[in-house]
């Protein structure tokens, strides 16, 4: 299937999806390998890296900024982020890794539903334009 | 789906984009502007200052990015304050960093001081001298500090966190959009507190209670507090009051803005901040106790550490801990107090002598940091008490410990008799 979205950051991915049941907080809620360390996650233990990281909003500390950064910069970040709701906090990690290291990890916002039609373990592939220019996420359907 | 793209810049904000006012001005614009898309902002607003949070170190990634800021040029082209740091550049011994975190830290402070920002290393930047006017824009980062602005002075930021902060305080602006916009003010739940006897309210500790609920109860939603009197036998609703209110909320909840209605100074009446549809909620004595209780993880009355002072310490509330010591007995030697101020405060209670009140104590005093943000307590330290909601809050996960929520007199109480002491006979 074909899901039209909104571009909040542009690049382009591929990878294996990882719907989270709950919005995550990366500060505090993953470890500098990228796996979720969160006591009250559902998902703890899961790992985000190499992942399209599928959630309705991203949760807590304005500091997610600087966990994203990190995490993009030592090679542990997802492949993409999914979103229903915008998260600016999310946003600004990967504009920053964009200008000092040169990366583009695509963040899409879609729909409550649409968002809700990808599951875990599914392939995607995820390209997002430079705003206002659209994006698109097409994943197998299991 | 929120609708398409349709940011309008000045030619002012073009020519900074476009790097005709030097690459780090573009690079922050470029900062600016990708935030502004993304939360569908139709223009940027000029802000009259910032407070930034990002000189706390997190990693290397936020090295990298203000030491290329310093090497682009970069200065803050609006007054830019400073939270706290990783250090305490006065009192460098009571700091226990690794070597490698205390290097990057220190660096990580000379940097933005490199761009011109105000070296005040203070999360509770209002009570150190940088208080915007009503109705002013400004981009302020650090939970509490945001909750502060908007709520008690009536100025207008956004919830900004690490790299937008000192992005903004370069360019100058930031997105027209989220808490910025007056219809994203109102409040959208009501907490009525008439049912809470003016007795619990008169006593410190309630307040932090408060904005624990509050933060429960909110979320990330505006809300308008009714029924606290401003008249309360303590000095009534005071800013330290509202600051431990807020701080409370913001970590418990992603409060960035609320309204003590009759008190702050966007909601002389309900009406004035009522959005539609609004829910009213009335709050218990009962609720405030389980409030409290959330914030209070230890299971005896063991003691090894006091903490006061997140965010930092007013010089009203050192006013009032010297008068809490004068004439008692020191801290019992087993419980390490701790004290998180700015230096421009510690400087005014040196000058009316709370601060030899509290070292004569046996207290320390910390400046530039926060006990929750770097090491200071020493190992083997298990249970802590505080007056701090947030430091309350985060205490258990952060440093692994168990907290115990108390008045400013229980914690002082506390200290000196080495185990816990609280005065349950408000809570009903």
């Amino acid at each position: 299937m074909t899901l039209s979205g909104r571009s909040l950051h542009p690049g382009q991915a591929d990878g294996v999806v990882l719907a989270l049941d709950e919005p995550l907080s990366f500060w505090g809620g993953v470890d500098a390998r990228g796996v979720i360390v969160d006591a009250h996650h559902p998902q703890r233990g899961a790992t985000v890296a190499g992942q399209v990281l599928a959630m309705q909003a991203g949760r807590g500390s304005s500091s997610s900024t600087a966990v994203l950064a990190e995490l993009i910069r030592s090679g542990h970040a997802p492949a993409a982020l999914l979103l229903a709701e915008c998260d600016a906090i999310l946003v600004i990690g990967a504009l920053v890794a964009a200008e000092i290291y040169d990366t583009s990890l695509p963040i899409v916002q879609l729909t409550h539903d649409d968002l809700a039609r990808l599951h875990t373990g599914s392939q995607a592939a995820v390209l997002a334009h430079t705003a206002p220019r659209p994006a698109t996420v097409i994943a197998k359907i299991r | 789906m929120p609708g398409d793209d349709g940011l309008v810049l000045t030619a002012e904000e073009q020519s900074m984009l476009a790097g005709e006012q030097g690459p780090a001005t573009a690079m922050c614009m470029r900062l600016i502007v990708g935030v502004a898309r993304a939360n569908g902002a139709g223009r940027l607003v000029p802000i009259e200052s910032a407070h930034a949070d990002g000189c706390l170190y997190h990693g290397v990634a936020g090295l990298e990015f203000t030491e290329r800021l310093v090497s682009l040029g970069a200065r803050v082209r609006v007054r830019t304050t400073l939270n706290v740091g990783s250090l305490d550049l006065l009192h460098p011994g009571l700091v226990r960093a690794d070597p490698e975190v205390a290097e990057n830290g220190r660096r990580l402070m000379d940097a933005h001081v490199a761009l011109g920002c105000e070296a005040i290393w203070s999360c509770a930047p209002y009570q150190s001298g940088h208080r915007p006017k009503q109705g002013s824009h400004v981009a302020w980062a650090e939970s509490n500090a945001i909750a502060f602005v908007n709520s008690v002075l009536g100025a207008r930021t956004d919830r900004y966190g690490d790299f937008i902060d000192i992005a903004a305080g370069v360019a100058g602006r930031v997105p027209y959009s989220g808490l910025h916009l007056q219809r994203n003010r109102a409040a959208a739940l009501v907490l009525d507190f008439s049912a809470v006897p003016a007795a619990l309210l008169d006593d410190d500790v309630a307040w932090p209670a408060i904005g624990a609920l509050l933060g429960e109860l909110a979320g990330t939603r505006v809300a308008a507090l009714t029924g606290l009197p401003a008249d309360l036998n303590d000095g009534g609703v005071t800013e330290d009051r509202l600051k431990a209110l807020g701080a409370t909320a913001a970590s418990a909840g992603g409060v960035a803005l609320f309204h003590v209605v009759g008190v702050t100074p966007e909601a002389p009446t309900l009406d004035a901040v009522l959005g539609p549809g609004a829910t009213t909620v009335p709050v218990t004595a009962h609720d405030l106790r389980r409030a409290r209780e959330r914030l209070s993880t230890a299971a005896t009355t063991s003691l090894d550490a006091v903490s006061l002072g997140t965010p930092h310490f007013s010089l009203s509330e050192f006013a009032a801990l010297a008068h809490e010591l004068r004439a008692g007995p020191s801290f019992s030697p087993s419980v390490d107090v701790f004290v998180s101020t700015s230096r421009a405060v510690l400087a005014e209670a040196e000058a009316r002598g709370y601060a030899d009140a509290v070292r004569d104590a046996g207290g320390r005093i910390l400046t530039d940091t926060c006990t929750y943000v770097t090491p200071v307590l020493r190992d083997g330290i298990r249970t802590v008490m505080t007056n701090s909601g947030k430091w309350a809050w985060y205490a258990p996960a952060n440093l692994g410990i168990d907290t115990v929520l108390g008045s400013l007199a229980e914690c002082v109480a506390s200290a000196r008799a080495g185990r816990v002491v609280r005065d349950e006979r408000l809570w009903g």
